[in-house]
């Protein structure tokens, strides 16, 4: 078990300065998503330009692990088509839950979270704002949550 | 610091720590410094023992048979309740009811006693610093009957002060429900003053005393409130056992809260007539292991001087907070004049949840999050906190390898 491993560089910087962070008004579509367990809060709003989300910010209190997951998570995937987020979200999974997942290529900087999976009570930091988003791109009105 | 200097001089930390096997083993290569008893305390080798003594030559059910096990397991059993009472001196072993722990024994109370008596716009009275376990069963009840849930408010510094007590306790008021100390900010409640105005006022009280027992001498018979509850796992015992001490006119007044074995005199169809105290309230086979612990636990707190402990943990709280005091940008969330040996702490620039993390890859446990105390986190605008928690076993080295972790997530942060 590495600290280094769990706060790379890219974590840090983004947890120090948050990409995209924000609230877009107006907005097609937000959600909000909370790890009671934690008490991390995000809020996530996005702009759909059909099935491309053309513009999205996220903000709230969390972990640096939280907060740097949701930075990153808003670069990648800014631009993208649903079906792209989609299978983004789908690797992501992967890697921060399965010990031996290989890393994509694909991910970009996203790979900088796949120390997280070595720190088992951390992964639902980083994916809380995963399921916030998706839980915006389904424009549910329930919060999301990470059980 | 009541304490005499002749009850420190003579107070062995070592040699405690020595008693406790689990303090020896090492976490991610680094010694275990564990500072989050006010969670659960760990268990001392003789508490060990006792349990794994009774699992091995006398276990049975208790109550019951003629045999000689059985009479063997009820002859511990009942001596640990013995223990108990003595431990808090209660008045008598019927008011010593056996429980799964404190929240158990909170919700014996909501659901037998306050359930049947509460009216539409009666009052329950809480705390601002209550734990989520002395808040749930109130607004479960409440939701029930038509009362509802008020609590007093703490000053800046996490006090509840006798006075905002007084200004609380209306003509509607009929149960005042408080910790005796808290979990999250570590302070002590006047909780004799807070009796006497409540029944003053003729309102009963129920004591959450979870946070108390393992720290401070706790008599039942000088705080005369009605009810007391607490947990063995925070007193060096073993999860799932606890007690509930009550008066025993309320408690004769009082409903069973469950039915079944043990807590029958004669059953027909037609008709059931219940035991007398403390069986009434002990429905089932008990955790009869469990209470062996407990009372075992309670054999080491004496063998140790609960003031003697209390004067110890006073020593490490003053040098922890003065330590603590001196980390660039932490604030210790919590400071009442009067504290058990409970530290709450923020650091600028480092969320609690990562502070854990980093001192957890350093040996050392402490507790970050809300602890099931949500309104304290929201009184004081924190989403969390990190708390380090001291116990008998607990050494001045635990503070300084508590400093050096914080100083090495400084690194990794600021």
């Amino acid at each position: 078990m590495d600290l280094k491993d769990l706060y790379r560089d890219v974590i840090l910087d983004h947890n120090k300065s948050p990409r995209l962070f924000g609230r877009l008004d107006p907005a097609d579509s937000s959600a909000d998503g909370h790890n009671p367990l934690c008490g991390d809060r995000l809020h996530v709003t996005l702009r759909l330009d059909g099935d491309r989300v053309s513009d999205l910010r996220f903000d709230g209190k969390g972990c640096a692990i939280s907060v740097a997951s949701a930075s990153l998570m808003c670069e990648a995937v800014k631009g993208k088509q649903r079906a792209e987020i989609a299978h983004l979200f789908g690797e992501i999974h992967e890697v921060l839950t399965h010990h031996d997942a290989p890393v994509p290529d694909d991910l970009g900087k996203l790979a900088a979270l796949a120390g997280v999976r070595e720190f088992p009570v951390r992964v639902k930091c980083a994916s809380l704002c995963w399921h916030t988003l998706n839980a915006a791109l389904d424009r549910s009105s329930t919060p999301a949550k990470t059980e | 610091m009541s304490a005499k200097p002749d009850i420190q001089a003579r107070y062995d930390a070592e040699r405690v720590w020595r008693d406790f096997p689990i303090l020896a083993r090492e976490v991610h290569g680094k010694p275990l410094v564990f500072l989050d008893s006010a969670a659960s305390s760990q268990r001392p080798a003789s508490v060990i023992a006792a349990v794994d003594e009774y699992e091995k030559l006398h276990h049975a059910n208790v109550h019951r048979g003629v045999h000689q096990l059985s009479q063997e397991a009820t002859a511990l059993f009942e001596r640990a309740r013995e223990r108990v009472r003595d431990f808090v001196n209660a008045a008598s072993t019927r008011e010593v009811i056996f429980t799964r722990g404190t929240t158990e024994s909170i919700n014996l109370v909501a659901q037998s006693y306050a359930r049947p008596r509460l009216q539409r716009g009666d009052e329950i009275l809480l705390t601002g610093l209550e734990h989520h376990a002395n808040i749930v069963p109130w607004q479960l009840v409440a939701g029930q009957t038509g009362a509802v849930v008020k609590a007093v408010p703490m000053d800046r510094r996490g006090v509840i002060d006798v006075a905002a007590v007084a200004a609380c306790i209306g003509s509607r008021t009929r149960i005042v429900a408080c910790a005796h100390v808290s979990n999250a900010l570590g302070t002590v409640l006047p909780v004799r003053e807070i009796t006497r105005l409540a029944h003053a006022r003729g309102a009963v009280v129920l004591i959450d005393g979870a946070q108390a027992v393992p720290h401070q001498r706790v008599d039942l018979k000088a705080l005369d409130c009605d009810f007391y509850a607490f947990s063995a796992h925070k007193m060096y015992g073993p999860t799932g056992i606890g007690a509930l001490i009550g008066r025993a006119s309320l408690l004769e007044s009082m409903p069973p809260w469950q039915g079944g074995g043990d807590m029958i005199l004669t059953v027909s169809f037609e008709k059931t007539t219940f035991n007398e105290l403390p069986f009434k309230f002990e429905a089932g086979t008990p955790n009869i292991s469990g209470a062996v612990g407990m009372g075992a636990a309670i054999d080491y707190i004496d063998s140790l001087g609960i003031d003697a402990i209390h004067a110890h943990e006073q020593r490490l709280l003053e040098i922890a907070t003065r330590k603590l005091d001196a980390v660039p940008g932490l604030s210790i969330i919590g400071t009442a004049p009067d504290k058990a040996a409970v530290i709450s702490f923020t650091i600028d620039g480092v969320h609690p949840h990562d502070l854990g993390t980093i001192l957890d890859a350093e040996g050392v446990a402490v507790r970050t999050g809300h602890h099931c105390a949500m309104p304290v986190m929201e009184f004081f605008n924190v989403p969390a906190t990190a708390r380090a928690s001291f116990a008998c076993y607990s050494r001045e080295s635990d503070i300084d390898a508590l400093v050096a972790a914080l100083a090495k997530a400084r690194e990794v942060f600021v």
